[in-house]
């Protein structure tokens, strides 16, 4: 028989914030994986609301791309606003 | 890759954690980080797991519905931190199941301390006051750890390991504090539990293999003896505080270094635990292989049953 698959487990700590990573664990199936994660994970109130996902159904960006994907924000200082100066005067901006 | 790549990238890697850059687990990573990081978290992840046993033999004795709920808890706690800490180390590429086998075939290691057994219920105050105590020593430098993973599964670890020493000296004050029968059962807990704490902090710098390299990859930030030390200070004043005695009649404090400082350890029986020979070696790992064994059945069911499941939303979307 099979191993229990892995999933990925995200916690929303109160209302107002998004659902945060927090961990992963074994399952069998979604309903026993939220059971675990509430279990595992919110034992001392960490969480209002949980989501469960198969690790294996997450693509993930590879280190080795770092550079091509993110360096070419560097330069674009100009997508900042303190990139451009106004006198001091200037008020409301 | 050619040797030369290899080295390059290795000094692109030491420089990362030279600058306190944490390690993410698709990140490139020489093969002895990743093993002996295998080695450290799963070792840790046997430890929480096998420390549940001594404790569990208490639940059904704890001598009020407060103790009890507590005792409950905190094993519930060590049950969370092997699993934060699995989940930490199966991301370098190991099955939780290959894990599972090297603990119960003996390849890998847990703390020596959990192979002493468990008498009386001020052992239960013992654990927690020393054994906790002596762990969150240890545990809180590995926060800042350079592998990501491992260190956030500690900052949520050192979090919850707070009450469990409060609750364990909570034990030992209240003992210490009731009957002659009830102190004396706390010294003797004390008087047992002592030495192997201190050991527990591994053996010292000087027969300490791994120190150096670990140092290197902040995967260890404090020795053995400092972490040692650091324990006796701290906890010696805790135990004249509830007027119980440290069973080591050469320990003083030493008024230039503002230290305490101690009797030798009995190295010899340390390393008789390690290798398999502590009074409870055998019964601790038959009770994680029976649990494993007999709860395969449980485990295939429920495969089973979730893939049934799966079918049948399968058929009615077809």
């Amino acid at each position: 028989m099979k191993n229990w698959p892995l999933w990925e487990v995200f916690i929303r700590s109160k209302n107002g914030l998004e659902h945060r990573h927090c961990g992963s664990l074994h399952a069998s199936d979604a309903t026993m994986a939220l059971e675990n994660a509430r279990d595992v994970y919110t034992r001392r109130m960490e969480g209002v609301s949980i989501w469960v996902v198969p690790s294996a159904q997450i693509t993930a960006s590879n280190p080795e791309d770092s550079a091509e994907l993110f360096e070419p924000a560097k330069d674009k200082a100009y997508r900042h606003p303190t990139f451009y100066e106004l006198p001091d005067e200037l008020k409301h901006m | 890759m050619s040797e030369k790549e290899v080295k390059n990238l290795e000094e692109i890697f030491d420089a990362k954690i030279a600058r306190d850059e944490k390690i993410e687990p698709k990140d490139w990573m020489p093969e002895k980080y990743r093993q002996t990081h295998i080695r450290q978290i799963s070792q840790h992840a046997h430890s929480e797991i096998v420390g549940m046993l001594p404790e569990g033999n208490w639940i059904t004795r704890a001598p009020t519905l407060k103790r009890k709920v507590a005792l409950l808890a905190k094993i519930q706690d060590e049950a969370g931190h092997g699993l934060y800490l699995y989940s930490a180390c199966e991301t370098l590429g190991v099955t939780r199941e290959e894990l599972y086998e090297q603990l119960h075939s003996g390849k890998a290691k847990y703390s020596s301390i959990f192979n002493y057994p468990t008498l009386t219920w001020a052992d239960m105050g013992a654990i927690g006051w020393l054994v906790d105590g002596a762990a969150i020593i240890n545990q809180v430098p590995l926060c800042s750890t350079s592998f990501g993973p491992y260190a956030r599964a500690m900052v949520r670890v050192c979090k919850e390991e707070s009450f469990h020493q409060r609750q364990g000296f909570q034990i030992m004050m209240t003992l210490a504090n009731g009957t002659p029968e009830q102190k004396e059962m706390a010294q003797d807990a004390l008087n047992r539990w002592w030495f192997p704490s201190l050991m527990m902090l591994g053996p010292t710098d000087d027969a300490s293999v791994h120190t150096e390299q670990s140092m290197k990859w902040k995967l260890k930030r404090k020795s053995n003896d400092d972490l040692r030390q650091q324990f006796v200070d701290q906890t010696v004043p805790q135990a004249d505080m509830i007027g119980l005695t440290i069973p080591d009649p050469t320990l003083k404090f030493n008024e230039d270094t503002k230290h305490y400082e101690f009797g030798d350890l009995d190295w010899d029986e340390f390393w008789q635990v390690v290798k398999g020979h502590g009074p409870c070696n055998k019964e601790r790992i038959s009770a994680r292989v029976n649990a494993w064994e007999k709860g395969k059945w449980v485990r295939d069911a429920a495969m089973a049953y979730a893939e049934k499941q799966e079918s049948k939303k399968l058929n009615v979307a077809v």
